[in-house]
């Protein structure tokens, strides 16, 4: 099982480098750095100079992957691939346009986008199952049909509108809890219910849904037959027997998505003004911050992979099939 | 005095969505029997005639849409469809234990097997803890699982197939049940297995008094197992008789054709007695007798009105309006002249083929051992005869087929077809010579295209290798003519319609598909057709059909037969030489009476030994314990030493040369 | 001539897209076993009265796609010239809609502005009468209630009467008694209708559209059924040309995607060996870069190339077109991994069936093998995949263009109505009608699609049955 981990990890090397040549090739080679100062500088003001300027404040003033005019290793190291790509596997971002370092920001603002994050997500696995188990343990009867049919209904609603609806009704009708901000400390719980509460509800229909399938094709199976052929009552079945092996599907599609938390989420710290990588995100795409875009990209797909590498473990955990061959 | 009285039983599945148009199905329709206490009893029928579902019934285990819609199930004293589902859970377990087909998937695949017994015993008996610890270890023990205590922490998926249906048996055991409902609980178990299985149900029922309600399709397992026979067709019972008066004399017409489908060395050359037609669906509605379309002896009452039961003189009762008891024996034709000439050079020729497939482990998945599929097995095919490759699941005998194909490329050996080295050549060389060999597969339901019409599956080989009418690469519409015409007749020779072409795999039934795969194969005209297990799939009416066929065609076009199997009896109806295969190796070769008459092989002994006969003759003294060792890890020296009653050091230490008895005769044992 | 037909690239794909869907059916009606389970899709209730919601909002955006230039008025002696703005089929039936701007918000059906003014004539702040909105009723603002009473109503019978006019059509064209087959649907009989019970469920919810569709003429020929927003467009028309924007990013996304994913998940499952490893590092990779930042990053990268090349576009309306399609593309190819994967893990298991090995024995080459055997039968999941997609993307879109990713500001869409919308919650009294008129118009579209998804994947898909 080592030996597994490890292959795996080693597997994942050759994909970050993938997500960097990528990156690499989205940002410079698509466009070259000329075009977005152009674009930056706006029509009006753009001079050779102020190219010249917007570049060198960058560091993209320099070639691409190869610098002829640089001597020994530096013809590789003193590029825009070398200072921009590479050295982000060292964990060094380089500056936003407002000067400030990247590395630094991230490492703040991850705090906020956790603290929003995984109680949503805690208590959004808790939820869905819960109610999945409710209308499977009444499969075939009316309530399993009207849950379903509301399971359908809430996931065609946008999350936007749980966003803004959220807040109109409780913070603007009923007056419960800020609109938006963030606090340090205990303070920060009074800003936090609202976003974790919307962000669940807005998660429930579409992974209650899925749960249900998957807790349906499990009780299909011939040993759910023999467990009740012993005697078991439906309770006993449902969460001995079919919860657990359930939970090999379940942890597949979930565990991948818990490094990537640190995320944050885009729409709700946008909308509830938290400080956290999910606003910092958005407020680079809308300034047109390619360095801090760029930044995020890698963080997300080092988070996603180690997200996969989880998968593995967890899956290698619950599954004795896995862990003991 | 009765421990189970099964009145008027009918289960009705209301059409869904998925049977749009289609009326009520009714699998079972008013079925009555009782049990009494310590009996076997056996509902015997083929596949859809209702008898599990019967079983699901008394359990109240029906699949969700299915429902009891009459009759009563009265298990000591107590209506069980009256119940309350809670009271029914004291049923379940512990007065009626029930163990399933599928022990690879009947039981928890994350929970321990100690687990899974000591929830059972938790259920319906006082013990907790280390005492149902204990008890569970105890019961392992009692069904015959070596080393009980280390067993109780591993997992299902670490046992063999065998083993797994142990405990399954040890799971239903806990309850201390009155009755054991056992659904085909051999059918998917090797037949050295099966022995082991049937014997051990046997003993706990008369050590323990148990009743047994044994169901299944199999007529050497009731012989073997039961006390009273129900025969099951359509949903209802057609025949209830006494053991030995049934396998003496059975009486309904269906139950006579069953046994006189059945292949065996007496009918050897001649032709099976077969059933035309298939089991009638079961939302068909039915006026007179269920068998009456398929029946030869069927008068004008038999269609419109349902026969009365009836008691004859041999002490069975039965279904059915014709006087008297069984009608006469069907005709059969005499042995036929099987023998060809042998020919000069053999038509296939094997030389120490081997497949192995490569164990990957570690960081840089290298290749750390091999799993020894084929492991260098040499035979010899002549023109126009039957070779049949006998051996358990897993021995390697389809990878050796496929290999021999070229489907699968073998790792070392020579497969020389007609002189020509077949390993050698390249996908394109090899192209021109696949119109010689062709393979017909196990499984109907999945060696047929579903989204391809009838005639275009059977065009595909004559397309590709351009032995029929070549259209560039087009369908059949697009080149129509040739290529179209000799559908037709090929259908029309393996005894389908000319005029099924358009039609989809989908409406056909199994034996009917096995049919297109036949023609499929014919199309191209080979002289050598490997066929997989090709009625393992089918009923046993049915399996007489596909068998006459391939026999028919055998005289007809002078096929040569590779036929992999493992159901004995087939290979005495219809081999010439017999391989046996044992862990990727031929352990004995000859012709068919060499091989099943004057075996000398220990293994071959036992594998003949352990099939259930129906003519009552108990089962030999050779009894084979344990499993199959894994062709990853044979044993050193003699793969079948572990299992061996005579084996000794040198059966250890070296694997036994080939021992040459007469001409054809040869073994690969020192003892032999 | 007095206009100019302009065919945009979306339109062009759009067009495609139902040419081939068209094309499609005629197979699949020779295929016995996808006609088999569009007749399970058939006789669904819920399938087919979501279907005839879908069919409506199809309707739409088709009218919608038919582009054009109107001609300028002649100039005594000069060429021809046309307009630079491109319509639609779709503004030439809402023409009324769209030019009876306002001055900025009203609320649905009001009289009068939202905001209070400074009139010319006097010193105080007042709410000024709408230019369009309610205009009819003159100075007699005490009939406003009753003339929506009475516009409903007569929407009403009008719908009602159009209804029965194409039920007793169908009664006609199925030889069915009228006044029997409404009687059995009163009555709830699913049997009505040549047996098919979804028969009914279509009809009520064509009721419910054509009533729907009465109202709204009949309130919109006076009022502005959903209110005007800040520079006083109407928000009906503003919805309505949303529908559009929602279509073709629902379903070109998916178009776009599949040919790619289809080849390499076939490809992957069965050549394997180096080509699997190869494709299987690739869509890991672009999969494992969380899909709103990709879309993002590629976003921003497709601005800078629209931004610095003005000259590629005649039209602003091309320009906001390319970047509609690129975001298809962009979405598309971030989206294309799952698919090759699911393709993958199923062709695995063809691989293995006995029908592909009976062809290799056949020595059928493998580019037949994988034609012939294995895509027929993945069409199904590829079928799942583009009803199940399209509600999500359909919901993305909104997501995006509030992220600042997605179409062209200046393309009517639910999320830039949405977006703009957002700001004027904190008005104080509230603007809240263009949002709730694009949530309600998403929402039953989505739900729509849902439904009819579900629908057709429980058809479709084998294992789902239970």
């Amino acid at each position: 099982m080592l030996a597994y981990i490890i292959r795996r990890l080693l597997y994942a090397i050759p994909i970050l480098i993938g997500v960097n040549l990528l990156t690499f090739a989205l940002f410079f080679v698509v466009n070259t750095p000329d075009d977005m100062a152009r674009m930056q500088l706006g029509v009006k003001r753009v001079t050779p100079e102020a190219i010249q300027k917007w570049k060198v404040e960058r560091g993209y003033d320099k070639p691409l992957v190869w610098n002829a005019a640089a001597a020994g290793s530096a013809t590789l190291t003193d590029t825009i691939f070398f200072s921009k790509s590479v050295r982000m596997f060292a964990g060094d971002f380089g500056r936003a346009d407002d000067g400030r370092d990247i590395s630094r920001e991230i490492g703040s603002r991850m705090g906020p986008s956790l603290a929003i994050a995984l109680p949503t997500f805690v208590l959004g696995l808790f939820v869905a199952i819960s109610f999945a188990l409710l209308l499977v343990f009444f499969r075939a009867t009316t309530l399993d049909f009207a849950g379903v049919v509301l399971c359908v209904a809430m996931m065609s609603i946008s999350g936007l509108f749980y966003i803004i609806g959220g807040q109109w009704l409780v913070s603007k009708v009923w007056h419960l809890v800020p609109i938006s901000g963030y606090g340090g400390g205990l303070d920060a719980a009074k800003f936090l219910i609202l976003p974790v509460i919307i962000g669940v509800f807005g998660g429930i229909g579409s992974s209650t849904r899925w749960y249900r399938t998957i807790f349906l094709e499990e009780i299909t199976r011939d040993y759910v037959r023999t467990a009740r052929a012993k005697g078991l009552p439906e309770r006993v079945v449902l969460f001995r027997h079919v919860l657990r092996n359930a939970m090999i599907p379940i942890l597949t599609g979930v565990v991948v998505v818990i490094p990537s938390l640190f995320m944050g989420s885009l729409l709700t710290e946008s909308f509830f003004g938290i400080p956290g990588l999910g606003s910092y995100t958005i407020d680079a795409i809308n300034a047109q911050d390619f360095a801090v875009v760029r930044s995020m990209v890698f963080i997300g797909s080092v988070l996603y992979i180690a997200g996969l590498l989880l998968t593995d473990i967890s899956y290698t955990l619950a599954d004795p099939r896995v862990r003991l061959q | 005095m009765t421990i189970l009285s099964v009145r008027d039983l009918a289960i009705h599945i209301p059409p869904g969505d998925f049977r749009p148009g289609a009326g009520i199905a009714r699998p079972v329709d008013g079925i009555s029997f009782d049990i009494t206490p310590g009996e076997c009893f056996a509902l015997l029928g083929e596949s859809g005639c209702g008898k599990s579902m019967t079983a699901l019934g008394i359990m109240r285990l029906l699949p969700i849409a299915a429902r009891a819609v009459a009759g009563t199930v009265n298990f000591e004293g107590r209506d069980l469809l009256a119940l309350p589902e809670s009271g029914m859970r004291d049923v379940r377990g512990g007065g009626i234990g029930m163990i399933f087909q599928e022990p690879a998937t009947s039981l928890n695949p994350v929970l321990t097997v100690g687990r899974q017994i000591v929830e059972a015993l938790e259920l319906h008996s006082a013990m907790r803890g280390q005492a149902a610890r204990a008890r569970a270890a105890e019961l392992l023990d009692q069904v015959g699982i070596p080393d009980p205590l280390r067993r109780l922490d591993e997992f299902p998926f670490q046992l063999s197939g065998g083993l797994r249906q142990r405990v399954m048996i040890a799971i239903a055991l806990a309850g201390e049940p009155r009755l054991l409902i056992a659904d085909e609980p051999t059918t998917a178990l090797d037949v050295t297995i099966q022995a082991q299985v049937l014997d051990l149900l046997d003993d706990l029922r008369r050590k323990q008094g148990m009743a047994l309600l044994l169901i299944t399709h199999d007529l050497g397992v009731v012989a073997r197992m039961a006390d009273r026979v129900g025969v099951m067709y359509g949903g209802q019972l057609v025949e209830e008789a006494p053991r030995a008066a049934f396998f003496s004399q059975a009486a309904h017409p269906y139950s006579v054709r069953l046994f006189a489908a059945l292949p065996d060395a007496k009918r050897r050359g001649g032709r099976l007695a077969t059933i035309p037609g298939s089991v009638p669906a079961a939302d068909v509605r039915h006026l007179g007798c269920r068998f009456a379309e398929r029946c030869s002896e069927a008068v004008l009452a038999c269609a419109a009105t349902p026969p009365p039961w009836r008691v004859v003189e041999t002490g069975q009762r039965v279904r059915c309006h014709l006087p008297g008891a069984a009608p006469a024996a069907l005709p059969q034709i005499g042995a036929g002249a099987a023998v060809l000439a042998i020919a000069a050079r053999p038509l296939l020729e094997v030389s120490d083929l081997q497949v192995h497939f490569p164990i990957r482990r570690g960081i840089l998945q290298r290749a750390v051992g091999a799993v020894r599929a084929v492991d260098g097995m040499s035979l010899q095919l002549m023109a126009g005869r039957t070779l049949a490759l006998v051996g358990e699941s897993g021995c390697g005998k389809t990878t050796a087929g496929k290999a021999m194909l070229q489907l699968i490329r073998p790792t070392a050996g020579r497969v020389q077809l007609d002189g020509v080295e077949l390993t050698t050549r390249s996908a394109a060389e090899l192209r021109p010579l696949r119109a010689k060999m062709q393979m017909v597969f196990q499984d109907p339901f999945a060696s047929l295209n579903p989204r391809l019409r009838i005639g275009d599956i059977i065009a595909e080989g004559m397309q590709a290798l351009g032995t029929g009418a070549m259209g560039a690469n087009g369908s059949m519409g697009d080149n129509g003519g040739d290529t179209a015409a000799k559908v037709g007749p090929l259908l029309e020779q393996v005894g389908l319609r000319a005029d099924m072409v358009d039609r989809y795999p989908h409406e056909f039934s199994g034996g009917q598909r096995q049919r297109i795969a036949i023609a499929r194969a014919l199309a191209v005209h080979p002289q050598l057709l490997i066929c997989d297990e090709p009625t393992s799939a089918l009923d046993v009416s049915v399996q007489a059909q596909i068998l006459n066929l391939l026999s028919d065609l055998q005289r007809d076009l002078k096929l040569a037969y590779l036929f992999i199997t493992h159901n004995i009896a087939v290979v005495d109806y219809l081999a010439h030489d017999v391989a046996v295969m044992y862990l990727g190796r031929v352990v004995e070769r000859g012709t068919a009476d060499e091989v099943l008459r004057q075996s000398r092989h220990p293994y071959t002994q036992a594998l003949l030994a352990a099939v259930p006969r129906i003519d009552g003759l108990g089962p030999l003294v050779v009894k084979l314990a344990g499993d199959m060792p894994s062709p990853a890890n044979p044993p050193a020296g003699c793969h079948f030493h572990p299992r061996c009653p005579l084996a000794d050091d040198a059966c250890r230490r070296d694997y036994p040369p080939e021992r040459r008895f007469g001409a054809t005769h040869a073994v690969r044992c020192i003892k032999a | 001539m007095s206009i100019q037909p302009v065919l945009l690239w979306s339109d062009v794909l759009l067009f495609v897209l139902m040419a081939s869907i068209g094309g499609l059916s005629l197979w699949a009606r020779r295929q016995d076993a996808l006609r088999a389970a569009w007749a399970r899709v058939a006789r669904n209730p819920v399938a087919m009265s979501a279907a005839t919601v879908l069919a409506a909002f199809v309707l739409i955006g088709l009218l919608d796609s038919v582009h054009y230039r109107a001609r300028l008025p002649a100039q005594p002696g000069a060429e021809t010239r046309y307009s630079v703005e491109v319509n639609s089929a779709l503004d030439a039936v809402l023409a009324d809609l769209r030019q009876r701007a306002e001055k900025t918000y009203s609320a649905p059906l009001a009289t009068h502005l939202f905001a209070k003014e400074a009139l010319e004539n006097s010193a105080q702040r007042e709410f000024p009468r709408l230019k369009f909105g309610g205009a009819h009723l003159g100075a007699d603002l005490a009939a406003h209630e009753f003339d929506i009473a009475v516009r409903v109503s007569r929407g009403c019978a009008a719908g009602m009467l159009l209804w029965l006019l194409m039920a007793s059509l169908w009664c006609r064209l199925a030889d069915l008694e009228l006044i029997a087959t409404l009687k059995q649907l009163r009555e709830g009989n699913q049997g009505s209708g040549a047996g098919n019970p979804a028969t009914g469920a279509v009809f009520v919810t064509l009721l419910g559209i054509l009533l729907l569709l009465g109202i709204a003429i009949s309130l919109g020929g006076g009022y502005h059924v959903f209110g005007t927003d800040k520079v006083g467009q109407d928000v009906l028309y503003l919805s309505l040309k949303s529908i559009r924007t929602g279509l073709l990013i629902g379903t070109l996304t998916t178009l776009v995607m599949l040919p790619l994913a289809v080849l390499l998940g076939i490809l992957a499952g069965y050549v394997g060996g180096w080509v699997d490893d190869l494709i299987q590092y690739l869509y890991t990779t672009l999969s494992s870069i969380p899909g709103v930042l990709l879309i993002a990053a590629a976003v921003l990268m497709m601005q800078v190339i629209i931004d610095t090349h003005p000259d590629w576009f005649a039209t602003s309306a091309e320009r906001a077109d390319a970047r509609l399609l690129a975001l298809c593309l962009i979405l598309g190819m971030t989206s294309w991994t799952g698919v090759a994967r699911l393709l993958r893990g199923e062709t695995l298991k063809l691989r293995e069936l006995e029908f592909v090995q009976a062809a290799q024995a056949f020595g059928v080459g493998r580019f037949a093998i994988m034609r012939r055997h294995i895509l027929p039968n993945l069409m199904h999941i590829v079928l799942i995949a583009l009803v199940m997609d399209f509600s999500g993307l359909v919901l993305a879109e909104a997501v995006l263009s509030y992220v600042g990713v997605g179409v062209d500001p200046s393309t009517i869409s639910f999320g830039t109505m949405i977006n703009t919308a957002r700001m004027e919650l904190a008005r104080e009294p509230m603007v809240w009608w263009s949002l709730v008129a694009a949530f309600a118009f998403m929402f039953a579209l989505v739900l729509a699609a849902n439904l009819f998804a579900d629908a057709v994947r429980d058809a479709f898909d084998p294992r789902s049955s239970a």
